[in-house]
């Protein structure tokens, strides 16, 4: 997965914030962000996973005119999932989200352009009582900002799990 | 930002979450992420193709979450790291609460950082993330 344009837009970062439950004004208000040591409207920690609207081929969005969705329509199931994950931040496309991990190595702001490259991790097997055969799969993902530099590294560990766990 | 003086390794941070969890709020959080993973907001798909017994929260919509109570307590920009684990599924109907304990103080790079145990629990007690922060400190 790579993603060559990440546009951090303040209005994205809103509607995140919200989503999160977070009323904190520096995700919102521009005239209380610039008064602060940042200077402007930062994204929440998390916001790096929304990359996953500027990745042209994520697994997990309908696509525009064609192609099935697996989601339900008149039917249950509009069709089966594709094998193919190539998600971002190694999330639900790989199965089910075992972990999340982020290093901050510099703040996001709005107006940032991001880009993110993902590498494949190590990947490993486990035996659940609950689910069955569990196989780990990690990602990493690099975001590097207008200027070239890290902004953060993201890895997710995603798991397939034998059966549907409903703890 | 958290001050070094007014700080020690045991303190806590706790904070409710999210109480009676909606579907409408993991839809939100479906649409601002883009994971439309139907798991998530198609109860026809999850209960009768998936086996699930209902739609269930992202993870990430839990570490979000949890993230808002970890900047509520570190400050803006403070974090340098934030991981966790997904131990137990968040179901529409959930009260999360989270929680961060100190568990030590100490320098990196030339600064002072806090490192934190994360967790957050639903009503049940039953941990439904469990985590480690590294974050900047004020001397």
């Amino acid at each position: 997965m790579a993603i060559d344009k990440f546009l951090v837009e303040a209005s994205h970062i809103m509607m995140f914030a919200r989503s999160v439950g977070d009323a904190n004004p520096i995700y919102h208000d521009e005239d209380y962000a610039k008064k602060t040591d940042l200077g402007g409207i930062i994204a929440p920690p998390t916001f790096a996973q929304s990359s996953a609207q500027f990745d042209p081929d994520y697994f997990l969005r309908p696509k525009i005119g064609g192609e099935g969705w697996f989601g339900s329509g008149k039917e249950a199931s509009g069709a089966k999932p594709s094998k193919d994950s190539g998600g971002s931040g190694g999330g639900a496309a790989m199965g089910l989200h075992a972990e999340q991990h982020f290093e901050y190595h510099k703040p996001v702001k709005a107006g940032d352009i991001l880009t993110a490259t993902t590498k494949p991790g190590n990947s490993w097997e486990k035996e659940s009582k609950r689910a069955g055969k569990l196989k780990f799969s990690e990602s990493v993902t690099e975001y590097r900002n207008q200027d070239g530099e890290l902004v953060i590294t993201a890895t997710g560990v995603g798991v397939q799990t034998e059966r549907a766990v409903d703890s | 930002m958290l001050k070094e003086n007014e700080i020690k390794v045991g303190d806590t941070h706790t904070a409710v979450l999210v109480e009676d969890l909606k579907r409408t709020q993991i839809v939100q959080y479906a649409g601002a992420s883009g994971d439309y993973n139907p798991l998530h907001t198609d109860e026809i798909f999850t209960t009768q193709v998936a086996g699930y017994p209902s739609v269930f929260a992202h993870g990430m919509l839990s570490m979000g979450l949890t993230g808002t109570m970890l900047t509520d307590y570190v400050g803006d920009g403070a974090l340098k790291k934030y991981g966790v684990r997904f131990t137990n599924q968040v179901w529409p109907g959930d009260t999360l609460t989270g929680k961060a304990t100190i568990i030590e103080i100490r320098e990196e790079d030339g600064s002072k950082v806090v490192d934190l145990m994360i967790e957050t629990t639903n009503q049940n007690d039953i941990a439904v993330i469990t985590g480690t922060a590294t974050a900047t400190i004020e001397t």
